[in-house]
């Protein structure tokens, strides 16, 4: 399974160091002595050749390396111009092609460490230049020829979750000619969606929107569908996982697995306490009212309350939800349009169904309200008829909110159709909470009018709750058996916000969908299907490639206390058959953070030994000679 | 570095820079012309977790004025957690340079980002500036110091506070064994203990590695009541790690064991 590259160099050799230094034009040769830095590079022990150039990055720059390489003998290469983070590999391509182990290579940052940071101190500025061409020096000769290990990738996928996301992440990679395991722990394909009753924007039926994508998924020649399971095990790295798969009460069935996506979505909070929720019956949140109006059992109503953010933006949770604002519109405007399409005899099952009362008669104080908010007398005139009334006529919609959130375009559009259905949208701020009690058997939500000062009082026939997404209570579970980080809220972390918004730090495990934040259909549907396609980036090239950079376990030091394996924040280390500590090469990013642990100091790090690091700092502590 | 033309002292700093942050911070700093005294003479680390104690008090022994550990901001760890374990190693680091006698300001550790250029020209104007002010280290002139920081440095190669400051963050976030997860100021107050304790049984084999000595001899040069010293001295024997001599003479005096025991 691992391939070696050609070893280049012999690590027995007395070193033959080559030292160049760079002008780049006048960026370092203007404000450091170029000739007498290079004059005194070869002073230095076992530097047989140094030279200077006017830019050692150009194509004579690097034929010049090449050709002292073989005319010297060089088995050592030290370039001294500007930084390691952007030219290491130019020069590092060019040692190998000229037949020298790339990690024989050793640079010095000449140019951004120094001249460009110390422009009006020629003499000092020169001195610190051999310095670090000193420390260079003593560096270069501890080091080592390295060996990359290539590891094979099985071009097999394993998605976790089977809510949109997880789907689209397995069709996907699917559809790009893999095989994918596709585990959900429920009975049915869809997750959270399968609850909804319409859906924003399209405000087409949940269940119908995504029916495609379910059949698709269960049609696919390249998907093996889990349902009813779980992932029990969770062992090896990138390329090479074997993966146990259970379902519920089953026995657990190995699979082996090149890349891992995690799309297990995320929960609704549970706003006990808050609001009077769990207390007075019609109290719901978003994701029960949906349900009563998918399932058509809502009761009569004559006014309907959201309260957002219940529980989010610092109250439990620190975090916005994103989607509730828009869910909540969406909600406003469906009970507008079609409430009585939604009305229906109460289902006897659900514990949810029994806590709604069967019907509650809007008071004539709401009418009465309402008319006068409308601008028209309570005795109502014949012209007051003219004015054109929305359907909100029939059910009082209000919406109390901290700060509504419809960002972009269609949401814009949206919430303004809401107000033009005659939605109320009552702003709140969290100094005056809006409190929600019962008073004659009615219940009523007693609020803080901004504009006016004003505490006002409103009867309603039903509070709905707008709660935010929520980590996955067993998060942590998979967290632990991936490896992967979750982050305070308890979502997954991903690798980079920005940059790298679907992988995690370690390599071959891949996130998508709510299970790593607040996210509608749409977002977690990308997510999936930018995951499938990094995931099947190491699974079409067959191999991944690892720097040679790792840590190293030397056995006859280790215990096998284990201290190593907790700290690594990539699952790098196991414990082998001996019981002592192993690097999984391919896993292993070089951190240190093992090396530096290690309580018997049993691990040394490829490439930045001790004796090296220690070597390049006290020779800056010599004098010049 | 001494300039040899006006042969005034100049401070010698090395700077340890993790990759991803405060070395790119320094490479920014650069191409943004931010200047800063020439005495810095910066090492590339991977991350600043690799800074194990041993390697920076080895370079306060080796001389060094100070030493600045650059790292990523917490949470900004290229490696996720590096840098919370590198926040523990500094904080023992720092307890043990006070035991040594060695100013513990002469390290220092600061969080720069690749976006922060001119913040590293600060930092590094800002430390270079306050090292002069302690003036040159006398760990090379002071034998005594000298042996303290060298004492320093083996304790730090403990087992014991090796393996403390290895599972000191996963003890306050993840809890132990038993899921307990420890009261961070608890633990600080075990792990300075224990490094007060290991100090001055590496300082006891270090006086006592050239010369026997006894533990009177030890408590007066370690300003130690000799209780204390008698007390060490039972367990490294227990740990094979000095022997007695001369045991049938008045004050019996004790010798480390050079190779071999337990560390
Ligand atoms: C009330 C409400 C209304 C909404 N309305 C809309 C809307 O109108 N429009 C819109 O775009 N979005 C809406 N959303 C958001 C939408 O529900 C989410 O974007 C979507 O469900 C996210 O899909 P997902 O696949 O990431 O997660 P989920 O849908 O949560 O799916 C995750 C799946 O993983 C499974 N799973 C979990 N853990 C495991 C495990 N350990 N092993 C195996 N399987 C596991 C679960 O059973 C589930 O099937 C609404 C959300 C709420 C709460
Ligand atoms: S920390 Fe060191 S001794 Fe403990 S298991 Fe890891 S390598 Fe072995
Ligand atoms: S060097 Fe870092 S990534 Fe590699 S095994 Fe050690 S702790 Fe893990
Ligand atoms: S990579 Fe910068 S501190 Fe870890």
């Amino acid at each position: 399974m691992i391939h070696m590259t050609d070893k280049k160099a012999n690590e027995n050799d007395k070193p033959r160091i080559g030292v160049f230094v760079c002008s780049c034009g006048s960026n370092i040769g203007g404000f450091v002595d170029v000739p007498s830095v290079a004059d005194y590079a070869k002073t230095l022990p076992d530097v047989v050749y140094a030279t200077q150039n006017m830019y050692t990055c150009a194509e004579d720059g690097l034929s010049n390396i090449r050709e002292a390489i073989r005319k010297h003998n060089l088995n050592r290469v030290i370039v001294a111009s500007c930084t390691p983070r952007t030219h290491a590999p130019l020069f590092q391509a060019t040692c190998e092609g000229a037949g020298l182990n790339k990690y024989l290579f050793t640079f010095v940052n000449i140019r951004e460490h120094c001249s460009w940071v110390h422009m009006k101190e020629k003499d000092l500025a020169s001195k610190k230049a051999k310095d670090l061409i000193r420390m260079g020096v003593a560096r270069a000769r501890l080091l080592i020829p390295q060996e990359e290990a290539k590891v094979e990738v099985e071009p097999v996928g394993l998605v976790i979750g089977g809510g949109v996301s997880g789907m689209s992440a397995a069709a996907s990679m699917a559809d790009m000619g893999f095989q994918v395991h596709l585990v959900e722990k429920d009975g049915e394909l869809g997750g959270f969606v399968r609850l909804l009753n319409n859906l924003y924007v399209t405000e087409k039926g949940a269940a119908e929107t995504i029916a495609p994508l379910i059949a698709k998924v269960k049609g696919h020649k390249n998907i093996v569908l889990h349902l009813n399971s779980t992932v029990k095990s969770v062992e090896g790295f990138i390329g090479n996982y074997t993966v146990g798969i259970a379902p519920k009460g089953g026995e657990e069935k190995k699979s082996k697995v090149g890349t891992i996506v995690v799309a297990t979505g995320a929960l609704e909070f549970v706003p006990e306490g808050l609001y009077g929720y769990n207390q007075y019956p019609n109290v719901v949140t978003l994701t029960e009212f949906e349900i009563l109006c998918k399932r058509k059992t809502l009761p009569k109503l004559k006014s309907v309350a959201f309260v957002q953010c219940v529980g989010s933006r610092g109250q439990k949770m620190s975090y916005c939800s994103r989607i509730c604002c828009n869910v909540a519109i969406k909600n406003a405007i469906n009970i507008v349009d079609n409430y009585e399409g939604m009305l229906g005899v109460m289902e006897k099952e659900g514990t949810l169904i029994d806590k709604i009362p069967r019907q509650k008669k809007a008071t004539d104080e709401i009418l009465e309200r309402r008319r006068r908010r409308r601008g028209r007398g309570s005795e109502g005139e014949g012209d007051a008829e003219e004015v054109k009334l929305g359907p909100s006529d029939k059910i009082e919609v209000t919406v109390f909110n901290r700060d509504v959130m419809s960002y972009g375009v269609e949401h814009e559009l949206t919430y303004n159709k809401a107000r033009e259905k005659r939605v109320k949208f009552v702003r709140y701020t969290v100094d005056h909470l809006p409190k929600v009690f019962m008073e004659d058997n009615q219940l009523k939500i007693t609020y803080f009018h901004e504009t006016l000062k004003l505490e006002r009082t409103m009867p309603v026939d039903m509070v709905v709750l707008s709660t935010p997404l929520v980590a996955q209570p067993d998060a942590g579970d998979l967290s632990k058996m991936l490896k992967v980080p979750l982050g305070q809220e308890g979502f997954f972390l991903e690798a980079h916000v920005k940059l790298r918004p679907v992988d995690f730090a370690t390599d071959g495990i891949y996130v998508a969908g709510t299970c790593k934040g607040p996210a509608d259909i749409s977002e977690s549907v990308i997510q999936g299907s930018a995951a499938a396609s990094r995931a099947a980036i190491p699974m079409a090239k067959g191999y991944v490639q690892a720097e040679a950079l790792s840590s190293v376990v030397d056995e006859t030091k280790c215990t096998g206390c284990g201290t190593c394996i907790e700290v690594c924040p990539y699952g790098a280390l196991r414990k082998n058959e001996k019981g002592f500590a192993e690097v999984i090469i391919a896993a292993c990013k070089g951190c240190g953070c093992c090396g530096a642990t290690c309580p018997e100091g049993a691990i040394s790090m490829t490439n930045y030994t001790d004796a090296q690091l220690l070597a390049e700092a006290k020779a800056s502590l010599d004098e010049e000679v | 570095m001494a300039d040899k033309t006006s042969g005034e002292w100049e401070p010698k700093v090395i700077g340890f820079l993790c990759n991803w942050c405060s070395y790119a911070g320094a490479d920014l700093c650069g191409v943004s012309r931010y200047q800063y005294p020439t005495n810095i003479r910066a090492v590339r680390v991977m991350c600043s977790t690799r800074i194990s104690p041993h390697l920076v008090l080895d370079i306060f022994k080796a001389g060094a004025d100070g030493v600045l550990l650059g790292g990523c901001h917490i949470g900004d760890c290229h490696y996720i957690t590096g840098n919370y374990y590198t926040e523990k190693r500094v904080r023992l680091m720092k307890r043990l340079l006070e035991e040594s006698g060695l100013e513990a300001d002469r390290l220092r550790l600061e969080w720069v980002s690749a976006s922060e250029g001119e913040k590293f020209s600060k930092i590094v104007t800002e430390f270079t500036e306050h090292v002069r002010k302690l003036g040159p280290s006398k760990v090379k002139k002071d034998e005594s110091l000298m042996a303290r920081v060298a004492a320093a440095d083996d304790a730090s190669e403990t087992f014991r506070l090796r393996a403390l400051s290895g599972k000191e963050f996963g003890l306050v976030t993840k809890g132990n064994v038993y899921n307990n997860k420890l009261d961070p100021a608890e633990l600080d107050k075990i792990i300075d203990s224990a490094t007060e304790e290991e100090f001055e049984r590496s300082l006891i084999l270090e006086l006592s590695r050239t010369k026997p000595r006894s533990v009177k001899e030890l408590g007066g040069i370690m300003e130690l009541p000799t209780d204390k010293v008698l007390r060490h001295i039972v367990v490294l024997r227990q740990k094979n790690m000095i022997t007695m001599e001369h045991p049938e003479g008045f004050t019996p005096t004790y010798k480390t064991i050079e190779i071999g025991g337990e560390q």
